[in-house]
């Protein structure tokens, strides 16, 4: 029996000496889930055809504490998706790339979409939605209407915390989009903020996740409510709503980036695929799948027209899009999110 | 198997020489002392596991808490400097200009070895906006001083023409802080290095504790007065009957906690099957707010937490022969009067671990209340979440853990010197 044993485990160790010794793929980590799918077959797999590169996919949950362990000792990941907070931290920390803009092309993107060390590769959106089966006289038309109760009696929800409940209170004090962030900065501007969402404290409720806010819309828990532009097309997809997103009103909008790590031993092939990737043809092909806007400038025009009034980088929907202001949060949220809690609990 | 060895050996070593009776008791001492080392060898697993992942998780966290070796390891000759330095200034408060030399060149190498983001994050811990700051200046910085490198960066930024930024510096550059315990109790230090209260509309921890703490005593109150007469029939009814029930306590038990707490929210919301009775009902003529408020969390709480109420109740109920109760009532007690002095004496000790269960369960929760309360209904640990997975600031997230723990530890104190931990029965 024992001889067995040692056979066996001398076959597991070459298996396993085989397999580090192996060539390791190129490998791109994203979200996972319905939207990895849709790059597979969009992105991933094309460029294996073309290419010959193989890929191998990861897919993880974000955090600039999951990338900086990743980014320590050797090679796995090469490309990974990551949102701006990790997007800043990650190239002040060196565990990021700078990428190679003159091939990229600066002004080939929307302006949002630029860093030294990542490209902007969807577009997301917070923005007012509300179910139009329950107002057949016409929905909120702006973030005024978000904070007026007469008009619009019933109760609302925002995402928990400062961010982006402060932006549309501004909004709804008649700040314009572009002045936002401006007046966020001061401290009076802050006291206006929360100024306006004592207004209709009485009437507001606080959603943690993403998925709440169409449940909430869905059971008649609230009017109308802050929500994922995602999640709300795909509740009138899967589910057959009616979600109305309020674009007009103003919306806060996000980017996602691809980034190349820092200890990636394939970054030439790494910047290929992102080279593959910024083709605009291709990118208009993402949204009849899961609508997040493409961020390549030619892209949007050649997005069907069907899906394009519910992407963020529509350009229809741009000018009362305000870019998250993800430098002024990582600063300011510790404090904020003090000062919410402490209005909250009033 | 290695006692039975053990024994063997002593057995033969006896039976050879039976007339030596010292030699016998040396050998069963040995043997004995090697039974005990075998049966504490025994424990090592369990020892090694509650260290791992009790006492050094513990450890870590206080050392978290006051640590401080962000600029340390970034820049360390600036903060010998800073270290070296007593404070006060020529201007004020701006350092002398071999203390603002050595930062700015400290800076720069920082900046060129990308290692100034801890140093900026430990900066804006305690000043927001500090990140940027210190960022936005390493980015702008000359090779040489324009002049005198105090005058380079207050052209930068007038910010380091003040004293402040010079204190904040000077503080973390100390090996140890108190930054984040402070300010876990709403304190900081003020320009002059006193401790200061914070700003009312910063001042939320000691609120936010006392919430916990508050939220967790109505929890157990309620799970004592559901969860006493339901103890009570099921020890009294045939197992037969009472078995079935226990698994009906049980059965939340089976659920993730994440699914009851959703469960709770269709349950109780606007158009939810509560509401809809009650309306139809003509108790009220307005769909109530039972979810997303305290109301939520304390009926979700008091759900999940019942068992951990009934079931040292039941121990506990299940020992008190029946015979005492019917002793009382035949020796003239009213059967209140039995109850009172009889029975209910004799279960304190299921009520004491029962509501000590149910107690120090609830000052930890998260999920629940971030998900059915209100923006005004979270608890602690709610915080310490947002602190390590939003902002990954370890400090504060160490410091309110610490707070949480040495919080419970004095109520458990209090608990055993009123109660007495000899009365606690688990199960």
């Amino acid at each position: 029996m024992s001889v067995t044993l040692i056979r066996l485990a001398a076959l597991a160790g070459v298996a396993l000496v085989a397999t580090t010794a192996q060539a390791r793929d190129l490998t791109i980590v994203s979200w996972g889930g319905a939207y990895q799918d849709a790059q597979r077959e969009i992105f991933f797999e094309p460029f294996t055809a073309e290419t010959g590169i193989a890929i191998t996919e990861d897919s993880w949950n974000g955090g600039i504490g999951a990338l900086r362990a990743r980014a320590e000792g050797p090679a796995a990941w090469d490309i990974v998706q990551v949102e701006t907070d990790e997007l800043v931290l990650g190239c002040e920390e060196g565990i990021i790339v700078p990428l190679d803009w003159d091939v990229l092309g600066r002004d080939n993107f929307l302006p949002a979409a630029v860093h030294e060390c990542g490209v902007g590769n969807i577009v997301w959106a917070t923005v007012l939605a509300y179910d139009a089966d329950r107002f057949p006289d016409g929905g909120p038309e702006s973030w005024a209407d978000f904070f007026d109760t007469e008009a619009f009696p019933g109760t609302r929800a925002l995402r928990a915390g400062p961010r982006q409940a402060l932006e549309f209170a501004l909004m709804g004090d008649g700040v314009p989009v572009d002045e936002v962030y401006d007046v966020l900065r001061s401290p009076e501007g802050v006291d206006r903020a929360f100024a306006k969402l004592d207004s209709v404290k009485d009437s507001l409720i606080f959603w943690e996740a993403g998925a709440q806010p169409p449940q909430l819309l869905a059971s008649g828990e609230v009017v109308m409510t802050t929500a994922y532009n995602g999640r709300v097309t795909a509740a009138n997809q899967s589910e057959g709503r009616n979600f109305q997103i309020a674009w007009g009103a103003g919306y806060v909008y996000q980017l996602d980036s691809w980034v190349i790590l820092a200890n990636s031993d394939k970054q030439d092939e790494a910047m290929q695929f992102i080279e593959f990737w910024a083709d605009p043809d291709r990118q208009a092909l993402l949204p009849p799948y899961i609508p997040y806007g493409p961020t390549h400038v030619d892209a949007a025009a050649l997005v069907d027209p069907e899906v394009l009034p519910d992407i963020p980088s529509a350009p229809q929907n741009l000018p009362t899009g305000l870019f998250f202001d993800d430098a002024f949060w990582v600063d300011n949220v510790e404090a904020l999110n003090e000062r919410f809690t402490a209005w909250a609990g009033q | 198997m290695a006692p039975v060895e053990v024994i063997g050996e002593v057995t033969g070593e006896s039976a050879g020489r039976p007339a030596d009776p010292a030699a016998l008791r040396r050998a069963l001492r040995r043997s004995e002392r090697r039974r005990q080392l075998w049966a504490f060898g025994l424990t090592l697993p369990l020892l090694g596991f509650l260290v791992a992942v009790f006492v050094v998780p513990i450890a870590g966290m206080l050392k978290l808490s006051v640590a401080n070796s962000e600029l340390a390891t970034a820049m360390p000759a600036a903060t010998e400097a800073l270290r070296a330095w007593d404070g006060t200034g020529d201007d004020g408060g701006v350092p002398p200009e071999a203390v603002v030399a050595a930062f700015a060149t400290d800076l720069e190498k920082a900046r060129a070895a990308r290692a100034l983001a801890p140093v900026a994050q430990r900066l804006n811990n305690a000043f927001a906006g500090d990140r940027t700051l210190l960022q936005g200046t390493a980015r702008n910085l000359p090779e040489a001083p324009d002049g005198s490198w105090t005058a380079t960066l207050e052209a930068l930024d007038p910010a380091w023409g003040e004293p402040r930024i010079w204190q904040s510096l000077k503080r973390a550059a100390a090996p140890w802080t108190d930054l984040y315990l402070l300010q876990a109790l709403d304190l900081q230090r003020d320009a002059t290095d006193a401790i200061a209260p914070v700003s009312a509309d910063r001042a939320i921890y000691r609120n936010v504790l006392l919430r916990t703490f508050w939220i967790s005593f109505l929890v157990t109150l309620f799970c004592f007065v559901i969860g006493y007469p339901l103890a009570y029939k099921l020890s009294t009814l045939p197992p037969r009957l009472a078995n079935p029930l226990m698994i009906l306590v049980l059965l939340p038990f089976w659920t993730s906690l994440l699914v009851r707490s959703a469960a709770w929210i269709v349950v109780l919301q606007r158009e939810g099957p509560i509401n809809e009775s009650l309306l139809w009902l003509g108790v009220i003529a307005e769909p109530v707010q039972l979810v997303f408020n305290r109301a939520g969390v304390l009926i979700a709480m008091t759900h999940i937490m019942l068992p951990f109420m009934i079931l040292p109740l039941v121990s506990v109920m299940r020992s008190i022969p029946k015979s005492h109760m019917q002793a009382a009532i035949g020796l003239g007690a009213s059967p209140l009067e039995a109850f009172f002095k009889v029975f209910l004496p004799q279960t304190r000790p299921g009520i004491g671990a029962g509501c000590l269960l149910v107690f120090i369960i609830s000052i930890g929760y998260y999920i629940t209340p971030a998900l059915i309360g209100g923006a005004a209904d979270q608890m602690i640990s709610y915080f310490v979440a947002f602190f390590t997975l939003e902002t990954v600031n370890w400090g504060m997230a160490g410091a309110l853990g610490s707070l949480l723990l040495v919080a419970t530890l004095l109520l458990y104190l209090v608990y055993a010197r009123l109660v007495g931990l000899d009365r606690l029965r688990l199960g």
